[in-house]
């Protein structure tokens, strides 16, 4: 991909090195231009690197607060060369889910959201899940379109906490 | 301009009569009326004038005009000719697109310097129109109701093709975004803004061609395909796409060749 590299120039925070791509990026990518699905096995090799690259909570907990989830999923900046190194990252999940109940302004790209804390329980597999979808999508679907919200240091351990409120705690207005 | 200016706000006070609190569907309703309701006035007009001008006037270190630049179908032809790029050039032994080409024809007939001419190809948020997105609207317009027809005759032009779909399912970056994670499966929508199929869905390509280069309302400026490009990329957290690099020109060959077939529609406006 030199072709490519030369046609690009690095721009604020937005480096040459990321068009450097990852062997799970040139997999999914070859999938995806010719239709045809990963290899069963390399399927579950990647999946299984993208797992363990899952960093759980060090002090156990999983919920932060709701209310500070909602704003993070309504926001959308975060690493273009428009930003820069101060800029908070957003999660933008509303872009491609519907979540709360009162924005109607949501994407249909990734599965609704909504009550999912109500439909799934509070049980420690759900949390760990939950937290792994977050983290590394891609330990589940290896071609995951989901960024990797965790592994690629977009958003913080304190920011996905508030996101898993959002959408697990039993008083998030997701799950009313 | 006192004229469209009253149309725009009277456009703005029905939309704002218009916006339900109901359900989704008649959000994205509402918003479709909104587009069409922009479609009554649309500012790009006068950019297409200003570009008309940049195209006549004597300018650069030779003094000469435009007037006898070739943008595919001979020197000076400009009717129809943004429809057919972008295509094969001997004179450079390779593909450009419309943009690039101009530039070109900026360099060598008028004597204008590339670097200058390409260092800020995009009007900053309140600036007027740079030239290129002047003479960008000018070109386009003399397409308008032309059927879409970019050639894959020429090897070099087949093979920018096959560059620009590959490079438009390349996944990189941070958040690994490939063009197609967006733009390559029918009837996705982020928020409420639909996203055409531009890789699978022959409409969606061509309804996605002919209306750029548009008046983006959002922008409040006139915009071109070499913007369009580099915005997305902007989006995907990937670096600066070039203007006119070999990169941008195999994608729009991508894109325009899906589109063949259809009429150009543009400038139009959009959001």
């Amino acid at each position: 991909m030199q072709v490519v590299k030369s046609s690009f120039r690095e721009r604020g925070i937005a480096k040459l090195d990321r068009l450097d791509q990852s062997e799970i990026q040139t997999a999914c990518s070859e999938a995806s231009l010719t239709g045809k699905d990963l290899p069963k096995d390399v399927r579950a090799r990647l999946e299984k690197a993208a797992l363990a690259t899952i960093k759980l909570p060090a002090d156990g907990v999983y919920l932060g607060d709701f209310k500070q989830g909602e704003r993070i999923a309504q926001t959308g900046v975060g690493l273009q060369w428009s930003d820069t190194e101060k800029t908070v990252a957003g999660g933008n999940c509303y872009a491609c889910h519907q979540i709360g109940p009162q924005e109607i302004a949501f994407g249909n790209i990734g599965p609704s959201l909504r009550n999912y804390g109500k439909q799934r329980g509070n049980s420690k597999e759900v949390m760990t899940y939950t937290w792994g979808k977050l983290w590394n999508s891609h330990a589940y679907n290896a071609c995951s379109q989901m960024p990797r919200y965790g592994d690629a240091n977009i958003l913080t351990t304190a920011q996905l906490k508030d996101l898993m409120a959002l959408l697990l705690d039993p008083n998030s207005p997701v799950n009313k | 301009m006192q004229v469209i200016k009253a149309n725009m706000l009277a456009a703005g006070a029905l939309v704002l009569s218009f916006v339900p609190v109901q359900a989704q569907n008649s959000t994205t309703d509402a918003i479709a009326r909104y587009r069409e309701l922009l479609q009554d006035a649309n500012p790009a007009e006068l950019v297409v004038a200003r570009g008309e001008a940049l195209w006549k006037e004597k300018r650069g270190a030779k003094k000469v005009s435009l007037e006898q630049c070739d943008l595919g179908l001979g020197p000076g032809v400009v009717k129809g000719a943004y429809a057919q790029l972008p295509r094969y050039f001997a004179d450079v032994d390779k593909v450009m697109d419309y943009e690039s080409r101009v530039v070109h024809c900026m360099v060598t007939l008028q004597g204008l310097d590339y670097a200058t001419v390409t260092k800020t190809p995009y009007s900053g948020t309140g600036q007027r129109q740079t030239d290129i997105e002047a003479l960008a609207a000018y070109g386009v317009e003399q397409s308008r109701g032309v059927p879409v027809k970019i050639p894959q005759a020429h090897p070099q032009e087949k093979a920018a093709y096959d560059r620009g779909k590959q490079l438009f399912y390349m996944r990189a970056g941070p958040y690994d975004f490939s063009c197609a994670s967006c733009h390559g499966i029918t009837g996705q929508r982020i928020r409420l803004q639909d996203l055409p199929n531009i890789a699978n869905v022959k409409e969606d390509a061509q309804r996605a061609f002919t209306t750029w280069p548009a008046y983006r309302v959002s922008q409040g400026t006139l915009r071109s395909m070499q913007w369009r490009l580099n915005d997305c990329f902007r989006q995907q957290r990937w670096p600066d796409l070039v203007f006119g690099s070999p990169a941008s020109v195999d994608l729009i060959t991508f894109l325009g060749v899906n589109a063949n077939g259809a009429k150009m529609d543009s400038p139009s406006i959009k959001r």
